[in-house]
């Protein structure tokens, strides 16, 4: 008897072929829309969080001035000195490392390539702050940085921009006015928010100092950068590396900090609330247009329902059960239900994988969004399929054969 | 041969709707039926014929009274059993033909042989057999809006006798058919009834119709009026 109805459901479907298209077409836009909305945010915000990790993690960064902003840049605020940073090393508990950044934008030339590059001049524990990791050759050793030496490490898109393709290991190029040898490639990190990150030269920070800037004094160190040790509550951190700082700078209780420690979690922070609330809003467009195609599988399935009941009254008066006639319509629907699910799944990866490549992000395949849409298009399916399906079939033949 | 009671009802009421608005189309009605006849049951709209077609097709539940099929008290049967009494005994045709909508000739007629689980070689034999004996061997593959109204209802004829039923029901099969097909439908009845000893009982309002049956059944305002044996004019 079942595969008796299944027979019969299948011709059924196959007979009014432009209904079961449109009740299917309801469940597949549905499903698709909500997966694609649900899966690219997924990606975007998969996307973020891998640039913020790029950044560093738990790093904190010390700079002079206020903050962020128009006070931040006021003149006679002093930067900072290698002592401060060993101050920070020595006096702050739970930092796994310090490193300082002098910073500035320079004119670079290698042959017949000439642009201009950030110059950082740091220590050797910059790099595991920031994640950097190599490509090619090397960083600069503790002699090197300690006497200054001519070398440096640069960046992917500096590699890119001056040498053409060639391998830069060994080359020499010109910064300022004073040359350096590449000794390392650093691998590429990409774009975020605040710029190209690749574009850069680092070199050791006496380099900066002895050769290229030319001034002596240790006064020029723009940035402090701290990285916590995992786990560490860096709310306090910031108010430990605050207190320092107010007594090397002998602040007095009355006046305002002229520097400011700035945790970049609070960027992972404000990203990822932000991704988080657009994630929300694509569920909640997908989920007006679940709605939506379940609307449109509840109308074409009430639109047949004369037919329908016709057609339950004629097989009733040549002598077909009523729960043969439930069953045959139980199957229609989740034969309907099913493919609709399944071609929206279907429909909807594909457009998730050629979305995340042409917007560039990760593709990250939600297996509990997937289950979520298809499991409430298909109930609507079976629903608004069954139920009038179950009034007609038990009227008597003839009310259902009459039914207007 | 003595003729063998079929059909036997006594003191069958219908009533529609309840209270004020209840409506009595059957006023208790008795009546006996034998194997093999060919009635006609007349009437004006609102004497409640097509009301005790329904009842006697099973398709309808008597208010009151009882209704005896091969004494077999239907009015007591539950609904599958009375599905289990059309699969097997009862045939329809109705006025509006009732057939499934693009769906071909033969698929139409298989579909009681369906419900029956016979398998599809089988069935296509036994519908084919069908459809050429009400004249449409032709017309296997079309569907119903590609046939007149002529053939449809000759494909509902075939519908109805597929199942080699002991009963036809009719209702006013010839009601939306001009007056040569009404005589195809009329006669392909009459050979039903005469060759395989079909019982029909039709509903019509037409008098020319009624004479192709052996008896005549007058209802009137839910009582029955007048029953009378025919002189039927191809009895020859």
């Amino acid at each position: 008897m079942t595969w008796n109805a299944f027979l019969i459901a299948l011709r059924e479907i196959r007979r009014n072929l432009t209904r079961a298209f449109l009740t299917v077409l309801g469940i597949i836009i549905g499903v698709a829309s909500v997966i694609t909305m649900v899966t690219l945010g997924d990606g975007t915000t998969k996307a973020l969080q891998q640039q913020i990790s790029s950044l560093g993690s738990n790093m904190l960064m010390i700079r002079p001035g206020m903050g962020f902003g128009p006070r931040s840049a006021s003149a006679g605020i002093p930067n900072f000195t290698m002592d401060d940073v060993e101050a920070i090393r020595e006096q702050i508990d739970n930092i796994s490392a310090v490193a300082p950044v002098s910073s500035s934008q320079m004119g670079t030339i290698y042959m017949q390539e000439a642009r201009s590059s950030s110059i950082t001049g740091t220590t050797l524990e910059y790099f595991s702050i920031n994640n950097w990791t190599l490509a090619e050759g090397r960083y600069f050793s503790s002699s090197e940085a300690t006497s200054g030496a001519a070398v440096g490490v640069i960046g992917d898109t500096v590699r890119k921009e001056l040498f053409n393709g060639e391998d830069p290991i060994g080359k020499k190029i010109r910064v300022g006015s004073s040359v350096i040898e590449v000794i390392g490639l650093l691998k590429a990190k990409g774009q975020v928010g605040m710029g190209d990150q690749d574009d850069c030269i680092m070199v050791p920070i006496n380099t900066v100092q002895r050769r290229i800037t030319g001034y002596t004094s240790m006064h020029n160190i723009g940035t402090i950068c701290v990285s916590a040790v995992e786990g560490t509550d860096s709310d306090k951190l910031v108010a430990d590396i605050s207190s320092l700082m107010r007594q090397r700078r002998n602040l007095q209780p009355n006046q305002d900090n002229n520097f400011n420690v700035f945790d970049t979690r609070q960027i992972a922070d404000t990203l990822s609330s932000s991704t988080k609330t657009m994630t929300t809003l694509l569920a909640a467009v997908a989920g007006v247009s679940l709605l939506v195609g379940g609307i449109g599988i509840m109308n074409i399935m009430l639109v047949s329902v004369t037919e329908r009941t016709r057609e339950i009254g004629i097989r009733l008066s040549i002598g077909a059960l009523a729960r043969e006639v439930l069953l045959q319509f139980l199957v229609e629907a989740i034969t309907l239900s099913c493919i609709g699910g399944i071609v929206g799944i279907l429909l909807a990866l594909v457009i998730c994988l050629g979305l995340s490549q042409l917007i560039d992000i990760p593709f990250a395949f939600n297996i509990q969004i997937n289950m979520i849409s298809f499991i409430f298009s298909a109930t609507i399916g079976v629903l608004f399929g069954y139920a009038p399906a179950r009034r007609a079939s038990r009227l008597d033949p003839i009310d259902a054969l009459r039914h207007e | 041969m003595p003729a063998k009671e079929l059909i036997r009802l006594s003191g069958l009421t219908k009533t529609y709707g309840q209270g004020d608005a209840a409506f009595q189309a059957l006023k208790g009605i008795d009546l006996s039926i034998n194997v093999g006849e060919f009635v006609a049951v007349m009437g004006h709209s609102g004497s409640g014929k097509s009301t005790l077609m329904n009842i006697l097709g099973c398709l309808d539940t008597p208010t009151s009274g009882v209704y005896a099929y091969e004494n077999i008290e239907v009015q007591k049967l539950e609904t599958n059993q009375r599905s289990m009494l059309r699969r097997h005994a009862l045939g329809f045709i109705f006025q509006g033909f009732n057939l499934l909508a693009r769906t071909s000739a033969l698929e139409n007629v298989e579909l009681p042989l369906l419900y029956r689980g016979l398998t599809r070689g089988k069935r296509h034999e036994m519908a084919e057999k069908a459809l050429r004996s009400v004249g449409l061997p032709d017309k296997l593959r079309n569907k119903p809006s590609e046939l007149s109204g002529g053939q449809q209802q000759r494909v509902a004829i075939a519908r109805a006798i597929v199942t080699n039923p002991i009963t036809l029901f009719a209702d006013e099969p010839t009601g939306n058919l001009d007056s040569s097909t009404t005589h195809e439908v009329m006669t392909l009845l009459t050979q039903l009834n005469r060759e395989k000893g079909i019982t029909i009982l039709m509903v019509t309002h037409e008098d020319d119709v009624a004479s192709y049956a052996d008896r005549v059944v007058c209802l009137s305002d839910g009582n029955i009026l007048s029953d009378t044996l025919n002189n039927r004019k191809n009895n020859k």
